[in-house]
């Protein structure tokens, strides 16, 4: 047994966190900032975050993933790290020449105490931020929620930092995808075109995350949104935000600063919240939606028609985000299946608060949990088992001990490829989510099958 | 890039000797600032070796300069991650917010076994304090406490050990003090590691806190002596892909027997017992042998150089440890393991040298593999044109003879030299005076390391924490046919055409070590740098773009 410590008896825990499913602040940050084009994201603190972040996200997308840090030693921890972002802002534009960089905080500097936006104005004032450059920041610290959080906070400020308002507006959308996949951006951003709108997608990490091999390293890849797009945001028509924790924040601080009208969003993952998206988009936009995606709609619906036998009654445990978790919960439930045991290691009352509303017509109550880990989920599986369990590559571990089907969700995933290609959102993300499912089911019956009702066609 | 160099690719394949290293350097140096360039500047060497075996001084173990994008991680990485990452039975808690934890879970490829299920194992869990704000402002020595608690009522360890991430340190919580008290309230040993990120300039610093702390709250805890002949203690393997399980199997074949293997595949209780041991092997010299050092003043036990990695090399490194111990038959017993599993080493080595002959490879990695790896690629008839370490000292470079010269900066400074005395009960001489003398005097060489540098070309270029820039320039310049180095840098590598082995994590790959290692090393070599993938990274509408004037089919 992987996992032979974790048993059936729950004891209390107020202080011990097991197997987290959450990380921290400013990984979000640094993916957030590689979806912009032309950026190098850089880590204000000890080098050591820098290297996991860059490590876990390298891992997740098999593609380059650069950052700077800012290097602190003990001297900059209780003096300060100012003068190390400032030789740090000289080192980058000189040495790798992008034409932002984007500054997150660690747990250190934000302890220390460091104000960035000073020392931003500082590196300006002394000349190290050549003409036409621009150094953005977001506060980052990872004692304040968590991985989730960090991309918003990023996000927010990038839209913040150029966005501007010429008072004409430019006939354009701005959707903001929320923490998902390069995949995901390309796919949303499909079927906004698709609408005949014309969409200011930030961030937006595909083409970057996703690259292709071509023998040419790119530092800075093709993708990503430009900082001419970025700052026409606030002559947009509107936002939409995918994912209320992820990207409201940027939505409302859009409206609040330029009145671009708002609305967030669910992250479109299965039949209803795709439902909801494309409805959303045609009603603010005034148009129509094409028959193309009607027809992509029908055939997500046809498979969970053909298939529906599969799925009913199963029981599900998942862990994710709650933008993802939300949503993804919906759809389960929208195809008969039974989620369970739901954990998120993201803090926030409203998540538990939807899903319980959500699952208030089941004969049963779910377990769900805010603040919640990995070895709660065990737990509660070990208490109660689950036909298919969904979660990041670590549920790989509670999946080979207990026997469970396991379809990998969400970040990260280490050890398969996909989702960085591959989308979950939208219909067609919906079909290639029941494909998974069904492919792990199915495997499932086949091998477990007595020879006798070992079936050809299912 | 300036001009200095013109088109190298007319160069290659003429050879990467007809590039000038001293050229190469200014290359790599002339796009920095010009402080940072000299700063760089003492970290890059060209290799020249004089008479003596003496190699240019080299700037390692230096901070590296903000904005610079580095291999490197932080102390709390290394004390954590790599030395305490490799045992099982400990419950190692994080105390701090939870990203430091999470990322040093699982990711390092540390192979472990246990003899049943009833053993305990917790490499697979992450423990963490996730420190919220408010311990943040009011401390968080009182969420440790119950954290400690939390996981002796849950887990029932033999012991718990509390690493400091870098807001800990900052806030002023005693981590120590936690443990102490702790210990005497649980009846377990529980003890904490000020490994705060920002202590030193590297990985190395946490390697040191960790086997400090080790030394001083574990070692010497079990004087029960193991029943057994030849007693070694491996330092410095951690069983990355199974290495030291492949270790294991060849020293069991020989009769040699493990006390303690620090950290690869280990528990509490060999620690504890590791000072009845009757030599100490040391394989990565940079994070451990200061804890050889120790031991012998302490305990008694005389370290020597071995390693593991190459044919030849854990063939040698046997002998050593057959001519420390020096019974015949014992000799004897070792060479007929070498003579058993020799051929099959050379069978494939020499099918594989074939089709590697000539090819030149560079590696950037750690404290030591940059060194041992080396061996591996010679005997395949590669060469390694261009080495560095990413968090190695001085005298990893140059040898251990530079030690007394080497000064002691305000990052290394605060990382606790302990001091060191003889424990008048546990002290016991292996050897007598004159056996060592005897030993000496046929060449035995005891705590030796003469460093990587010295089995290196002249004119290869060392370099010790590249950067991100250095290696794109590197690639650019001189066309490798392999680069090794860790994952953050693996696919900027591969995009540009140039296949690349990660020599941290093996690639998922391994073990490399011993002679099963030796074979699966050349085979994966033998994969990679003649792979035909490489041909295809030009469709063929781009290598001919011209377009037909007919239809192809008319
Ligand atoms: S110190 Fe904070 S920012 Fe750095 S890895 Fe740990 S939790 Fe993340
Ligand atoms: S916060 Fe400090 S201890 Fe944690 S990963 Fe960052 S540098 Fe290392």
């Amino acid at each position: 047994m992987l996992l032979r410590h974790t048993n059936k008896e729950i004891k209390p825990r107020k202080a011990l966190t097991v197997n987290p499913a959450k990380t921290c602040q400013p990984i979000g940050a640094m993916y957030a900032s590689l979806g912009i084009h032309n950026c190098l994201p850089h880590s204000h603190g000890s080098q050591g975050c820098c290297a996991y972040h860059r490590s876990a996200l390298t891992r997740h997308y098999r593609e380059p993933v650069m950052a700077a840090t800012s290097s602190f030693t003990e001297g900059s921890s209780v003096f300060g790290g100012q003068a190390n972002l400032v030789q740090a802002i000289n080192t980058i534009f000189t040495t790798y020449e992008p034409d932002i960089i984007a500054v997150h905080t660690t747990c250190l500097s934000e302890t220390i105490g460091d104000d960035v936006n000073q020392i931003a104005i500082k590196a300006v004032k002394d000349g190290k931020v050549p003409d036409g450059k621009h150094v953005i920041h977001a506060s980052t610290p990872s004692y304040v929620g968590s991985h989730v959080t960090g991309f918003s906070n990023m996000t927010k400020a990038m839209a913040m930092y150029f966005s501007k308002s010429t008072g004409t507006p430019n006939g354009k959308f701005n959707i903001i995808p929320g923490y998902v996949e390069p995949s995901d951006m390309a796919e949303i951003k499909r079927l906004v075109k698709e609408m005949d709108i014309n969409p200011i997608l930030f961030p937006d990490t595909s083409n970057v995350l996703n690259g292709p091999m071509t023998g040419k390293y790119k530092m800075y890849p093709d993708g990503g949104v430009t900082a001419e797009e970025l700052t026409a945001t606030g002559d947009s028509i509107g936002t939409i935000a995918l994912g209320a924790m992820a990207s409201a924040d940027a939505a409302r601080a859009l409206d609040t600063k330029w009145k671009v009208p708002c609305q967030v969003q669910d992250l479109p993952i299965g039949l209803a919240a795709t439902d909801r998206f494309i409805d959303a988009l045609r009603k603010a936009a005034g148009v129509s939606v094409p028959d193309s995606i009607t027809r992509e709609r029908g055939q997500l619906l046809d498979i969970i028609t053909d298939m529906h036998q599969y799925f009913y009654g199963k029981k599900v445990a998942l862990a994710g985000d709650p933008d993802h978790l939300i949503p993804l919960v919906e759809f389960l439930l929208s195809i008969d299946m039974m989620p369970v045991h739901i954990v998120t290691g993201t803090p926030g009352q409203d998540f538990e608060k939807r899903i319980r509303e959500m699952t208030a017509h089941l004969p049963y109550t779910v377990n769900v949990k805010a603040a919640g880990d990995l070895f709660q989920l065990h737990q509660w599986i070990k208490n109660e088992p689950v036909d298919l369990l969904m979660a990041n590559t670590y549920g790989k571990y509670m999946a080979k001990d207990d026997d469970i089907p396991f379809v990998r969700i969400g970040f990260p995933i280490l050890d398969r490829v996909g989702h960085s290609y591959f989308p979950t959102v939208c219909y067609k993300g919906g079909m290639r989510l029941l494909e998974k499912i069904l492919d792990v089911l199915l495997d499932r019956l086949d091998r477990d099958a007595p020879e006798e009702s070992f079936e050809l066609v299912l | 890039m300036s001009d200095t160099i013109k088109d190298t690719k007319t160069i290659r394949p003429g050879g990467v000797d007809t590039l000038d290293p001293e050229k190469i350097k200014k290359e790599l140096l002339s796009r920095y600032p010009a402080k940072v360039a000299r700063k760089r500047s003492n970290q890059i060497m060209v290799n020249k070796k004089d008479d003596t075996g003496k190699t240019p001084v080299m700037g390692a173990n230096v901070r590296t300069v903000p904005g610079i994008i580095t291999q490197r991680g932080c102390s709390y990485a290394g004390c954590k991650g790599v030395i305490l990452g490799p045992t099982r039975d400990i419950v190692n808690i994080t105390h701090g917010p939870i990203g430091c934890g999470f990322y040093s879970w699982l990711t390092r490829r540390n192979q472990t076994r246990t003899a049943s299920d009833a053993d305990d194992n917790y490499m697979p869990y992450c423990f963490s304090t996730d420190m919220q704000d408010k311990d943040i402002v009011f401390g968080g020595e009182k969420k440790l406490k119950a954290a400690v608690q939390e996981a002796y009522d849950i887990f029932k360890p033999k012991a718990i050990s509390i690493f400091s991430t870098c807001p800990v340190g900052l806030i002023g919580d005693d981590v120590h003090a936690v443990a102490s008290e702790m210990k005497e309230k649980l009846g377990i040993n529980v003890f904490g590691f000020s490994c705060e990120g920002y202590k030193g300039v590297s990985q190395s610093a946490g390697h040191h806190i960790a086997n400090n702390g080790i030394f001083k709250n574990v070692v010497g805890k079990d004087d029960s002596i193991k029943e057994a002949d030849y007693k070694i203690n491996l330092l410095g393997e951690y069983n990355i892909g199974g290495d030291g399980f492949e270790i294991d199997r060849i020293l069991d074949d020989c009769g040699i027997s493990v006390v303690s293997t620090y950290s690869g595949n280990s528990t509490y209780d060999q620690f504890a017992n590791s000072h009845t041991a009757d030599l100490n092997t040391v394989m990565c010299h940079r994070s451990i042998n200061y804890v050889a050092d120790m031991m012998e003043i302490k305990y008694g036990i005389p370290w020597i150089k071995i390693n593991f990695i190459g044919g030849k090399s854990t063939a040698k490194s046997l002998r050593k440890i057959a001519g420390y111990f020096g019974e015949e038959e014992f000799i004897q017993r070792v060479e007929a393991v070498i003579e058993a599993e020799m051929p099959e080493v050379e069978r494939v080595r020499l099918e594989v040298k074939k089709r590697c002959e000539g090819k030149v490879a560079m590696i950037f990695v750690g404290g030591s593999r940059a060194h041992h790896y080396q061996e591996l690629f010679k005997e395949i008839g590669m060469r390694t044109i261009s080495a560095g370490y990413e968090f190695a000292h001085r005298d990893d470079y140059e040898g251990r003879r530079v030690i007394p010269d080497i000064k002691i900066d305000a990052d290394s400074r605060n990382i606790e030299e302990l001091k060191i005395e003889k424990d008048d009960d546990k002290y016991r001489s292996r050897k007598t005076e004159a056996e060592l003398a005897a030993l000496k005097a046929k060449g035995f060489e005891f705590k030796d390391y003469k460093g990587m540098s010295v089995d290196m070309e002249n004119d290869a270029l060392l370099i010790d924490d590249i950067s991100q820039y250095e290696t794109e320039q590197l690639l650019k310049l001189y066309k490798p046919d392999l680069y090794c180095a860790g994952i953050k840098e693996k696919y900027a590598i591969q995009k540009s055409g140039i296949p690349m082995k990660q020599l941290h994590s093996y690639d998922s790959g391994g073990p490399y070590a011993g002679f099963k290692g030796a074979v699966n090393f050349y085979r994966e070599i033998d994969r990679l740098v003649n792979s035909k993938v490489w041909d295809y990274l030009e469709a063929p509408w781009q290598t001919n773009p011209e377009l037909s004037a007919k239809y192809g089919w008319e």
